[in-house]
């Protein structure tokens, strides 16, 4: 097999087996609860120990426990990822229902912080120690150090409850009929928010990733060598410097999506925007297990499914990690 | 201990503190830091604790929902407590679980990391394997789902927090230890007689202990951080009022709506200020143990 066969193959087969890990783990959560599920779906009533017993057998609670693992993995893999304890709705509908909102969201906030992120740390490297690089660099600390749905609090508070630009949570104006391009326009309006905080919150990372990179980048001789050549500075910075930082930004990529997903968590709950992660925290409140079992996948599928597109994009842009 | 060690020990630590008195950065967090332990210390002469509960704040005759200006220097909330006492009792919650979290973590990373380098072999192949499922897999979510299985309390949370965040120290120190066991000096102890143990506590673990220190100093803004947010989702210790739980309970409570910013912003300043702090303090720390770093500021 070539040497980029080789590398597919091994970085495919390293995802499937943290998959397999993910499925291994959630099973094994419902084994930590100490009660019985069958005695705790009919908490308190006076249910007779032999219907107990059937649907023990039903459920293939007697059975080994390897058995039961297969039996659940068979399920898992065919989308049946059990009942919602809070709305009595099939958990996969239940979270295939709130993906677009979710991945909207974090979408955007992912790219937006990305490329944000990435300009103020091209601006504060190529201007380091003024007054720009100082305040990119404090800036980005500050939101780094703040949690993000409290900023999202802040922001709601000033922007939509103080002066009443935006709208203070929904995805769309209640009772609205509008249709096409104004209710697009209206549920950009309500995305603007919570999009920003998402944004702002984690446009850090980037920023101190492409300053420090290309800060080592431009010590480099070549850079030296395009400058004595009498090229413009901003010749020098877009066509030498910069595509040769940008390396480590692409592996931060799918770290960061991982971040910005998981700050969806709280940051969708302040605003009630109607996605996964507002369904996450109404799991714990149940708590829902099959619910945060079936987010817990969900959510661990996707970030693993963008770690692997960035290691093959990263084999891709420097064919030096394909022979290691 | 002999002497020696002792004495070199004590010179290396006084070396440390004499960069570290020369950063800006690192004093200005050591500055902040030792406010917040001063406060989290000295809680029961600040804030009457009584403050906290709201039949007692009932009883006092405090205003609902009052502001700074009625009821300095905080106001009060929901349940007429008082915002201030709050401030200052939770600080002690948050930096307990921020500063105990860190430890577990700490701990679980430098062992695996430790064994994994010295050892070698297939133990090292199959400890990275799981270091590195860890790494991949989404961190909050994780910890979300243990928590909520696991119950409500401030171990739990400490627990969780522990078994979550361990990998990227692990991994770190595991290189560290490569490079230090490839050293001279480790070959002259083994070849004199030494055994294992001898080698990585007398040798290695000194050699790590500066990048230890700066990753553990790192570590507490995550902790603290992920401590918050897991409160903020009503995973958090009912009976422990950390500022994240003040955040959950101003939030869930309308605080937002009515503009009470009074309830909401100290709790999140207190949480930005600590973070802050450690992360000048981890960074100050990472650059003295490794110069390189601070060429480039």
């Amino acid at each position: 097999m070539s040497g980029r066969g080789r590398f597919l193959t091994r970085k495919v087969a390293g995802s499937v087996l943290t998959l397999a890990f993910v499925l291994v783990f959630n099973f094994f959560l419902f084994r930590v609860v100490p009660t019985d599920p069958v005695a705790s779906m009919f908490r308190g009533r006076g249910v007779p120990q032999e219907a107990l017993d059937n649907l023990r057998t039903a459920f293939g609670l007697d059975q080994p426990i390897l058995t039961q693992f297969v039996y659940f993995v068979r399920e898992t893999v065919q989308g049946n990822l059990g009942i919602s304890y809070q709305t009595r709705q099939p958990v996969w509908e239940e979270i295939v229902s709130r993906i677009p909102a979710t991945a909207a969201l974090v979408g955007i906030s992912a790219i937006l912080s990305a490329l944000i992120g990435t300009f103020g740390g091209i601006v504060a490297a190529w201007r380091r120690n003024t007054w720009k690089d100082h305040s990119i660099t404090s800036g980005t600390m500050l939101f780094y150090s703040m949690p993000d749905f409290w900023l999202g609090m802040i922001l709601l508070v000033v922007f939509a409850v103080v002066l009443g630009w935006f709208p203070v949570g929904g995805i769309v104006t209640a009772g609205t009929n509008a249709t096409g391009l104004p209710l697009l326009l209206d549920q950009l309006r309500h995305m603007f928010l919570p999009a920003l905080t998402l944004t702002l919150a984690y446009l850090g990372e980037y920023a101190l990733i492409t300053r420090s990179s290309l800060l080592e980048v431009m010590g480099e001789d070549y850079l030296t060598v395009a400058r004595a050549k009498g090229l413009l500075d901003r010749v020098v910075r877009r066509r030498h410097a910069v595509p040769n930082a940008l390396l480590p930004v692409v592996t931060l990529i799918a770290i960061n999506f991982g971040f910005v997903l998981s700050g969806a968590i709280a940051v969708e709950s302040v605003f009630s925007w109607p996605g996964l992660g507002k369904a996450t925290a109404e799991a714990i409140r149940g708590p829902d297990l099959p619910m945060l079992q079936g987010l817990f996948l969900v959510f661990s599928a996707a970030v693993i499914f963008f770690n692997l597109v960035a290691d093959i994009a990263y084999g891709y842009l420097d064919p030096r990690v394909e022979d290691r | 201990m002999t002497s020696v060690a002792l004495q070199r020990r004590k010179a290396t630590a006084l070396r440390v503190w004499t960069q570290f008195r020369l950063s800006r950065q690192g004093m200005v967090g050591l500055g902040i830091l030792a406010v917040f332990v001063l406060m989290a210390v000295a809680a029961p002469l600040l804030a009457d604790v009584r403050e906290l509960n709201p039949v007692y704040a009932r009883s006092q005759g405090n205003p609902l929902w009052g502001p700074p200006g009625e009821f300095p220097p905080l106001g009060t909330d929901y349940l007429r407590r008082s915002v201030w006492a709050q401030f200052v009792w939770g600080s002690r919650v948050s930096l307990f679980v921020g500063l105990a979290a860190t430890v577990l973590t700490i701990l679980i990373g430098s062992v695996i990391g430790i064994v994994s380098g010295f050892v070698g072999g297939r133990l090292d192949a199959g400890l990275m394997r799981i270091t590195e499922w860890f790494l991949v897999i989404p961190f909050l979510p994780l910890a979300i789902v243990l928590a909520a299985v696991l119950g409500r309390s401030v171990w739990n949370i400490i627990f969780v927090i522990g078994v979550t965040s361990w990998p990227s120290t692990a991994r770190l120190l595991r290189a560290q230890v490569l490079t230090v066991k490839q050293r001279l000096f480790v070959d002259r102890a083994r070849s004199l007689g030494a055994g294992g143990w001898h080698i990585v506590s007398r040798h290695i673990l000194p050699n790590v202990s500066g990048l230890i220190l700066a990753n553990a100093t790192l570590a507490v803004p995550i902790s603290i951080l992920t401590e918050t947010t897991l409160s903020f989702l009503g995973l958090g210790d009912p009976g422990a009022a950390s500022w994240g739980k003040t955040l959950e309970e101003a939030f869930s409570n309308g605080a937002m709506i009515i503009n009470a910013w009074w309830y909401f912003v100290p709790a999140g300043l207190g949480i930005l200020a600590v973070v802050l702090a450690f992360t000048l303090i981890g960074r100050t720390l990472e650059e003295i143990a490794n110069p390189r770093l601070s060429g480039e500021r």
